[in-house]
């Protein structure tokens, strides 16, 4: 149990915090959302990649940093963007899911192509995957992609593709070989969105907002060559860079932040006869959520050492997205509860509290806890892979007739 | 930076878990249960020839003079056997209050016999933790009078840490005149709880051992109980993944039902990240004192909750044999019970970390 840092570590930490001292002046208000980021965030994130603070590992000749991995490094940076409230480099499917996908998969065109204009926020890009009929079992999918000279023609429906109405460019698991078992029949192609016979709908979801979509085409003309991987290998294609979602899903540190914020709004406002801190059966909760996300951190760094040292966590890497999604949906419900009547107020009500945000926080999390393989999933995965117990007899099933 | 254990650390509770799985079978903790001390001198003695009662205790005084988070490394190992020896109190709490606030003269006098076994101590700070009608120690010129309960692995003690009602700590003799010592009868028959009733009992106070040695003693208490969940909850799911692997209904294995491998996947999901909560409240007892009293409270709350959630789910997907005393599952479901309500309750060491934070008056 070591938990100081290298001198090379402490004097990155270092120039991390010259960076942040010289620069912070012209990071941009909003940080990098889903949406398409401004002029000010576009330049932002050219001066990070430029200083290694974002693309920091891809390669120079595919337009990032050129660094060598150091997980250690990444974290650094990471703490020290979120202490000192600076927005970090942009995050988006294209650069978390999309490019790490290319790096490992792609070909060289590809890579030349579309990494570096994606890690500079120019190129946004949405996910293709789910379908109304095909969420947990993914690879049900039914989107079809046949043959006509050399292209293919694309029909079909996807679901929960967030950001589709920004997009310029989708990858997206399509059905190639209908005759083929169902995880062998898939391909991964890149298209533009503004191929004829796409259609997007926007999918309100119960936040009041239209976070995601549905899509639908229509014989989409794709040329063959846009495929990433081998055709008929797009589910493993795919799993490559789910692997990377998952990463995503379970940051403490988001969780820290969200905690700090509910035990500020409790002993700061006041309900009844005092404040809400005061109330012991509220308290009882917090401290509660407070040892449970104290556990989740040091798991963090557990999962974080293992990795850094080239092993890997098992079990406790396993658990994150699960514990980490339903952790945060308990902080939001617990400020909601605290709130009392005001827990209820929304969107520019008179008297709302952080913007409302506690609200749309509980809501947004529960679709956490749904998206990017939902709880019942994680614990099948926790359960079959972590604890080796045995899996679910499959049905058989004729992929020939789809 | 590395967030881990070191190759001595898990040798240490390697060699800790393969002696119980050797000389501590279920069989021998059911004889143990059964007989009419909840203590094993033969498997105490073969944990002392590996140093166990010395884990913390300086080289200087014959110990191993390791930290905290080797004991709780030990804890852990003791709670997957649920093995019937002393720990907490007698190899934890006891030498660190004779550490922290002992003379020179009492430090020689026992921390040595402690060290290799030969003594065995007790330690009776319930009443610091929370108070009792009609239960407390006055210390009044040298001389102890009243009651003291739930006394830490008061079997076969040779010495008592006493705390009084002002939180100072007293050494008593077990062959002290005017000391009657009173087994207490709890759900777990593998380890050793009791009562001391003291009428004009001759103090030796730890001239050192004032509120804050009292509180730095609950904190390492705490810390151990919370390990010997860990390992308890641990050996609990590994019955039940390995029930579920083996028993067969509907013509399959009851463990490809997703309503069983769910219960199982939410005792994992639960109990892992505890591991290194108790790992870094141990670490921090010894690296990071401001934070130490705090994380100890997480420990113990945390894994008290987590603990039951396991006891309680690992029976239930043992179904009916899980209620059977054949299963003998029951030996951990009850030491995760008093593990639990020892030193304070969830609710209570909740309380302690809101006052800890400044969250509410002390």
């Amino acid at each position: 149990m070591d938990l100081t840092y290298s001198a090379e570590h402490q004097a990155f930490r270092r120039e991390v915090l010259v960076f942040l001292e010289a620069h912070r002046h012209a990071a941009p208000k909003g940080g990098g959302a889903a949406q398409r980021p401004s002029a000010e965030a576009v330049a932002w994130q050219k001066l990070l990649i430029a200083h290694g603070y974002a693309a920091r590992t891809i390669p120079k000749e595919y337009g990032g940093y050129g660094a060598a991995p150091d997980i250690l490094k990444s974290r650094i940076i990471g703490e020290e963007f979120a202490r000192a409230s600076v927005p970090p480099g942009l995050q988006s499917q294209g650069i978390s899911m999309l490019v790490p996908t290319l790096l490992e998969l792609g070909t060289e065109e590809q890579k030349r192509r579309w990494i570096g204009p994606t890690i500079r926020g120019e190129v946004i890009w949405c996910q293709g995957y789910s379908e109304p009929g095909s969420g947990s079992d993914l690879a049900s999918l039914q989107t079809r992609a046949t043959e006509d000279g050399d292209d293919f023609l694309i029909n079909g429906q996807k679901i929960w593709t967030s950001t589709a109405r920004e997009a310029d460019m989708i990858f997206c698991l399509v059905r190639t070989e209908p005759d083929k078992a169902k995880h062998d029949g898939i391909s991964y192609l890149i298209f533009s969105m503004k191929t004829p016979g796409i259609e997007v709908r926007p999918l309100v979801t119960m936040t009041g907002h239209g976070e995601f979509n549905e899509t639908f085409f229509t014989d989409v003309r794709v040329p063959k060559s846009q495929i990433v991987g081998k055709r008929g290998q797009g589910w493993f294609v795919a799993n490559a860079t789910l692997k990377h979602e998952r990463g995503m899903l379970g940051d403490p540190g988001q969780l820290e932040s969200r905690f700090l914020a509910l035990a500020e709004l409790m002993r700061t406002e006041t309900a009844g006869d005092g404040r809400i801190m005061d109330n012991p059966i509220l308290r009882d909760r917090l401290l509660r959520l407070q040892a449970e996300l104290a556990a989740m951190k040091f798991n963090g760094l557990r999962v974080l050492s293992a990795s850094a040292n080239g092993g890997d966590a098992g079990l406790a890497r396993l658990i994150v997205k699960l514990q980490a999604c339903e952790l945060a949906h308990q902080i939001s419900a617990l400020a909601i509860d605290a709130l009392g009547e005001l827990g209820v107020l929304y969107e520019s009500s008179p008297h709302l509290r952080a913007h409302g945000g506690w609200q749309q926080a509980y809501m947004f999390q529960l679709g956490l806890i749904i998206g990017g393989g939902t709880a019942q999933i994680q614990k099948n995965i926790i359960a079959e892979r972590g604890l080796g117990m045995p899996r679910e007899p499959k049905l058989a099933t004729d992929w020939g007739r789809l | 930076m590395d967030f881990g254990l070191s190759s001595e650390q898990r040798m240490l509770q390697d060699a800790v878990t393969r002696y119980l799985s050797e000389q501590s079978p279920l069989g021998h903790v059911r004889d143990i249960a059964a007989a009419a001390t909840p203590y094993s001198p033969d498997v105490a003695t073969g944990l002392a020839d590996l140093g166990v009662p010395g884990v913390i205790i300086p080289a200087e005084f014959g110990g191993m003079g390791l930290g905290l988070l080797e004991a709780a490394l030990v804890a852990e190992a003791l709670g997957f056997s649920v093995a019937p020896v002393h720990f907490a109190g007698a190899h934890v709490m006891a030498p660190l209050a004779i550490l922290l606030g002992g003379s020179d003269s009492q430090q020689r006098a026992w921390l040595p016999k402690l060290a290799s076994g030969a003594a065995r101590a007790a330690v009776a700070v319930s009443q610091a933790v929370e108070g009792r009608d009609g239960v407390g120690v006055v210390a009044r010129d040298g001389w102890l009078d009243g009651t003291a309960l739930f006394v830490l692995d008061a079997a076969d003690a040779d010495l008592f840490v006493v705390a009084d009602t002002t939180g100072a700590l007293h050494l008593v003799a077990a062959d002290a005149p005017g000391l009657t010592q009173i087994p207490l009868t709890t759900i777990d028959k593998t380890r050793s709880v009791g009562e001391l009733r003291m009428t004009g009992v001759k103090a030796d106070p730890l001239p050192g051992g004032g509120g804050r040695t009292t509180r730095r003693i609950i904190d390492a208490g705490r810390i151990m109980l919370a390990a010997d969940i860990l390992g308890a909850g641990t050996a609990m799911i590994e019955q039940a993944v390995a029930y579920a692997g083996t028993r067969v209904q509907f013509g399959r294995p009851i463990g490809s039902f997703q309503a069983v491998k769910h219960m199982c996947a939410e005792m994992a999901a639960a109990l892992e990240p505890c591991r290194s909560l108790v790992w870094y409240a141990a670490h921090a007892f010894d690296h990071a004192p401001d934070e130490s009293t705090l994380m100890a409270c997480h420990a113990k709350s945390h894994l008290s909750e987590v603990g039951r959630f396991v006891a309680r789910t690992s029976t239930e997907v043992h179904g009916g044999m899980g209620f059977t005393d054949l299963a003998g599952l029951h030996y951990w479901f009850k030491r995760i019970g008093l593990d639990r309500q020892l030193l304070g309750g969830p609710e209570l060491v909740r309380n302690e970390a809101a006052r800890v934070q400044g969250w509410i008056a002390v």
